[in-house]
């Protein structure tokens, strides 16, 4: 059985992957496709209560389901991802709010703490760090890819597959937070903390690095009050994240002179 | 002598709209290539066939060994994206994997102070992110450059800098050069021979018996006032 400890290992591990998909989420105007693509977990969790397996299995099949036919219709209809996504998982929720029943409904949306299985625990982190190991290493493509897709050509990027992996990348990220955020709020640690990296860093490391130090302290810090209030963790995980992007978006001198008087501000 | 690029019979469709028709022509080591024609002629349409972005029917060669050099129309790029020109231009050099290449020294041959190269590329003027581009190509060794308006959006000097930069750099590397254009001076000037895309048949030849009124009101439908100038 898993142990506080371990559970934060997972929680650090997600939120760090859900750090660096973020990043690039924001910058390709993916912003709200976050949102859209985790509804699409729903059916997979109603199929599998219905079929008696483990639902994360369910949620995380139909997410990979789900970037996939995102990806083929994107190529076909020449449409935005975002429009695409839009469309195609709002009848997803449709679908999975009649599958889904009462409870199993609110603990997919919000999550559900619960005790977590050695296979689980060992299946996440492997997950998690594949996701942060594949942004890493694609980053360069990415980057090239993210300002022209033609240019990116030209220098041997195969920008169909870049953008198939990185989908697949983002769905399982949210698959991967479902447990301990469910499905709403995943999306938010996704794009939160990435839009406060956005807004605070001047080059591509240190977005990606503010963006990761935001979404792992917000969990810590989210887990730390849930644990001491008797609070589910998920909501104030997300509430501490966007009071962190709240801070971002004060002027630069304000958030200098905050810097200037942080001892008085701490122990006052 | 071998060209460099042969093509044959290309078209281009999208749905309904033929954009590009059986077009022909090829292209010799070390000349310059202009293609010119009015807006919606299909002249950024072809130059994504020719980098294999978009489908077409017939063919287009290149020869063993070319390397594409590929520099865009401006981009539309949020001024706030945290990717720096330096990002950028370290990104292509991961991808070339030439650790040993020193991204300044790619970025002098462009003319393009260091400072410049620090700040988001969204917040590049028009000459300066189209001189990041080229800094981009040539990481890559090319043999081939294919320029799509390069100077759209740039001021006159900065437009006859960039010329004469692509131009410099043609001569000391020895680059086969295509390019749009809407500036028929320049067409002049530089091209070795001239593809026409327009209203009418396509036409290919050298700009001295291009750029004639003739050719040009058929082109662009309209007159257009340009005289061949002696060299």
């Amino acid at each position: 059985m898993s142990t506080t400890t371990d559970i934060l290992l997972l929680s650090v591990a997600i939120s760090a992957a859900a750090g660096f998909i973020g990043s690039f989420a924001v910058m390709k105007r993916m912003a709200l496709a976050a949102d859209p693509l985790s509804h699409v977990a729903l059916p997979g969790i109603g199929v599998a209560l219905a079929l008696h397996i483990n639902p994360m299995i369910g949620a995380a099949a139909m997410l990979v389901f789900g970037a996939l036919l995102v990806w083929a219709l994107e190529d076909r209809a020449r449409a935005a991802t975002e429009t695409v996504i839009g469309v195609v998982f709002s009848a997803a929720l449709a679908v999975g709010s009649i599958t889904t029943k009462g409870e199993d409904l609110i603990d997919a949306l919000f999550g559900a703490a619960g005790a977590l299985g050695n296979s689980e625990m060992a299946f996440g982190i492997a997950l998690a760090s594949a996701i942060i190991v594949f942004i890493i290493t694609s980053r360069n493509r990415l980057i090239v890819a993210f300002v022209s897709p033609d240019v990116a050509r030209t220098a041997g990027v195969n920008v169909r597959q870049l953008d198939f992996l990185y989908l697949e990348a983002f769905a399982l990220t949210i698959a991967l937070g479902l447990r301990f955020l469910g499905v709403l709020l995943m999306g938010a640690l996704i794009i939160v903390p990435a839009a406060s990296g956005r807004r605070l860093a001047g080059s591509l490391s240190t977005m990606l690095w503010i963006t990761v130090t935001i979404s792992v302290t917000s969990t810590l810090i989210g887990t730390w009050i849930g644990l001491h209030l008797h609070r589910q963790t998920g909501p104030l995980i997300v509430l501490v994240a966007t009071g962190i992007f709240l801070l971002s978006l004060l002027p630069l001198n304000t958030r200098r002179r905050i810097q200037k008087d942080r001892p008085t501000t701490v122990t006052g | 002598m071998n060209p460099v690029l042969k093509v044959d019979q290309l078209s281009v469709q999208f749905d309904a709209t033929r954009v590009l028709s059986e077009l022909s022509f090829s292209v010799n080591k070390g000349e310059s290539l202009a293609i010119i024609g009015p807006n919606g002629a299909g002249k950024t349409v072809l130059l994504r066939a020719l980098i294999g972005s978009i489908p077409f029917s017939g063919t287009v060669q290149w020869a063993a060994g070319t390397q594409i050099g590929y520099v865009p129309q401006k981009l539309d790029l949020d001024r706030d994206i945290p990717i720096t020109g330096f990002d950028f231009l370290r990104a292509r050099v991961a991808l070339a994997q030439k650790r040993a290449l020193d991204v300044s020294s790619v970025l002098m041959q462009v003319g393009l102070p260091l400072e410049v190269a620090s700040g988001p590329i969204g917040n590049l003027s028009g000459g300066q992110f189209q001189r990041v581009l080229i800094a981009f190509a040539l990481v890559g060794d090319p043999s081939v450059l294919l320029l799509d308006e390069p100077t759209a959006g740039v001021d006159q000097p900065g437009e006859e800098r960039l010329n004469e930069l692509v131009h410099r750099l043609q001569q000391s590397k020895g680059l086969t050069v295509l390019f749009i254009s809407h500036e028929l001076s320049v067409v002049d000037r530089y091209a070795t021979n001239v593809l026409c895309l327009g209203r009418v048949h396509p036409c290919f030849g050298p700009p001295r018996t291009l750029l004639t009124s003739e050719t040009l009101r058929d082109l662009y439908g309209t007159e257009v006032k340009y005289h061949v100038h002696d060299h």
